[in-house]
């Protein structure tokens, strides 16, 4: 179980729009083109051991899809490395493939996520059979167990996408990820896009298969309540770096990096106190663009307690205790 | 099996427009028409011992020698010209179906490829297309024609040049919106080769505006086949489609014989024109922004 399982390495993404024809032509006479690079993830190092629930946390544009799909093996990291029990999870090259099947993903969109033109027993047969963990005879028997698992009717098997509300596409995209018996589950946002009501039997369905079958999982959301319910350790995402990462009650209890307690404090609750409605703090100033992050420490600007050095020094992140802040100012 | 209940949705939407459904009838009677042309045809064009000399040129309604009514008249050999343009159908769907479907094959092929790789085979393989497109097709097909000779293989071979980029540029405008969908991206993650990919998830998912495209491009073909032939560079004489029928006739117009080309040109256009108006109808039924 302590075993290191899934390990990224000082990963790193970067995004630069393709240059147009006429921009090209220029460079190449020595024009100065200004191009444009956003640094997606920057230098982030990770481990998730076996069956443990890691949730990423963090604004909408800092990352962490990025960051969650590099960690799936389906998108190549421009630097560092991402390695399966030591095994890279992706292929080299320009056009890299993933190698392995023993990471699954489930989208953010159950809308967007499932072929509208197939079946619901082709969309989850269809990995498990190219892969050749069953064979076209026995599919039948697979689809309806994973179905009847997430909580379907097997009898959906033959019915189209289009025929099931937003909650039940989600089940059916889990079955889908579940069905090819992976070591770990990455989650992209699974519950950010259905109603209030409906994320909360998916947030139960996680935690029960994760009882169940003992999941590995890498849990993106920008929700912390549902991470909480799901999670033994989260890592907080600010413009492409981990700024804080460690066991979540720690993470919830003394929060160190400032950015995570303003995440906390702009949490909308349901508590009243002293018969008044508490009123929660949003987090000042905006999510600066990715485009041209500040120098120094990513939250600076927005930080209520800054100083001269985090304008200038990219703080490391400090280990103390079970958990590691990225900030000038966390205790040691 | 029932039918999909979509399927079923979409016939009754098609059924509500009459022009269509007069237009599908139609085109269904003339394809009826040519299909069983060996069967129901007066007279068999192809054998030559069934043809009259004494009965060239005659107007409809003539009795022939042979005893049975030419409703449509006769033609410079004698032949029925109802029965002529029956088989003549025949040859002329046939080309139009071939060179159709083989340009749907080779055009989607190619678009859906150059929006999946992206980068510069998408690149060069949309740039070709984009030049081949500023020609217009019958200058191509003329030329395609000319330079290969008289023949069903070559002439297939032309509308195929002609169009195929049609083709290329739906399926990559199509196939452009699909690549980035979530579910692409989840067949890719499983992982599943490029090969399953395109082919299971892309392309079905491509086939909707294809679908269109084919059927004004087989009109299309048709008229441009009809056309080829009756400029004398399409297909030989020994397979008399439309367009030579119309090419036979055309020498007699100005000498009252009008029925030698007429009829056969009403034919022609006839098919094209229910063709049309069926893709017609059924793009406005696969364009989401106009479903009610």
């Amino acid at each position: 179980m302590s075993a290191t399982f899934l390990e990224l390495s000082a990963v790193s993404k970067r995004f630069s729009p393709r240059l147009s024809l006429g921009e090209r032509i220029a460079a190449a006479l020595g024009g100065d083109v200004e191009t444009r690079t956003v640094h997606a993830v920057d230098g982030v190092s990770l481990t998730i051991k076996a069956g443990e629930a890691l949730g990423l946390v963090g604004e909408s544009g800092c990352g962490k899809t990025t960051l969650g799909r590099i960690a799936a093996g389906s998108m190549a990291p421009s630097e560092g490395i991402v390695r399966l029990d030591g095994v890279p999870v992706i292929g080299p090259g320009p056009h890299p493939r993933k190698l392995t099947t023993r990471i699954q993903t489930v989208f953010q969109d159950p809308f967007a996520s499932l072929d509208p033109r197939m079946r619901i027993g082709d969309i989850i047969a269809e990995g498990p059979i190219a892969h050749g963990l069953v064979s076209k005879d026995a599919a039948a028997a697979l689809v309806g167990e994973w179905l009847g698992r997430v909580g379907l009717d097997p009898s959906f098997a033959s019915r189209y996408p289009h025929m099931f509300s937003g909650g039940q596409r989600q089940r059916v995209a889990i079955a889908r990820a579940l069905a090819m018996k992976p070591d770990i589950l990455v989650c992209d946002e699974p519950v950010a896009s259905l109603d209030v009501s409906i994320q909360a039997q998916i947030v139960n369905l996680f935690l029960q298969l994760r009882r169940e079958l003992g999941l590995t999982m890498l849990f993106i959301s920008h929700d912390l309540g549902v991470v909480r319910h799901i999670c033994d350790r989260v890592a907080i995402m600010y413009l492409g770096r981990i700024v804080e990462i460690g066991a979540a009650e720690a993470i919830y209890g003394d929060p160190r990096h400032p950015y995570t307690r303003a995440l906390l404090d702009s949490v909308p609750k349901l508590v009243i106190e002293d018969g008044t409605n508490v009123v929660f703090k949003p987090i000042q100033g905006e999510l600066p663009s990715p485009l041209s992050p500040p120098r120094g420490c990513h939250f600076h600007p927005r930080c209520p307690i800054a100083m001269d050095r985090c304008r200038g020094e990219i703080p490391a992140l400090k280990a103390s205790g079970t958990q590691s802040a990225a900030c000038h100012l966390a205790p040691t | 099996m029932t039918l999909p209940p979509a399927l079923v949705a979409f016939w009754d939407d098609f059924r509500a427009n009459r022009v269509a459904l007069g237009a599908l009838i139609l085109g269904a009677v003339i394809i009826a028409g040519a299909v069983l042309a060996p069967v129901i045809a007066p007279q068999n064009t192809y054998d030559i011992a069934s043809l009259n000399l004494m009965d060239a040129r005659r107007p409809p309604g003539f009795v022939g020698s042979s005893g049975y009514v030419h409703y449509l008249g006769t033609d410079a050999q004698g032949r029925d010209v109802l029965s002529a343009i029956m088989f003549g159908l025949r040859i002329s769907i046939q080309m139009g179906l071939m060179a159709g479907a083989i340009a749907l094959t080779l055009g989607a092929t190619l678009g859906v490829a150059a929006a999946y790789f992206g980068g510069r085979t998408e690149m060069l393989i949309m740039r070709i297309i984009d030049l081949q497109l500023s020609f217009p097709a019958i200058l191509l097909a003329l030329v395609l024609s000319a330079l290969l000779g008289q023949g069903k293989t070559q002439l297939v071979t032309a509308l195929v040049t002609a169009q195929y980029a049609y083709f290329a540029r739906t399926a990559h405008g199509a196939a452009s919106a699909e690549r980035n969908k979530d579910y692409i991206e989840a067949a890719l993650s499983t992982p599943l080769g490029p090969g399953s990919v395109v082919f299971r998830h892309l392309l079905p998912n491509c086939l909707p505006p294809l679908i269109v495209v084919a059927t004004v491009q087989i009109a299309n073909a048709i008229s441009l086949e009809a056309t080829l032939s009756f400029l004398g560079v399409g297909l030989p004489v020994t397979e008399p489609s439309l367009g030579m029928l119309i090419a036979n006739g055309f020498q007699y117009m100005m000498s009252g014989r009008y029925w030698i080309s007429i009829y056969p040109g009403i034919a022609l256009i006839a098919l094209i024109i229910s063709i049309n108006l069926v893709g017609d109808q059924v793009r406005d039924q696969l364009n989401p922004r106009l479903k009610r």
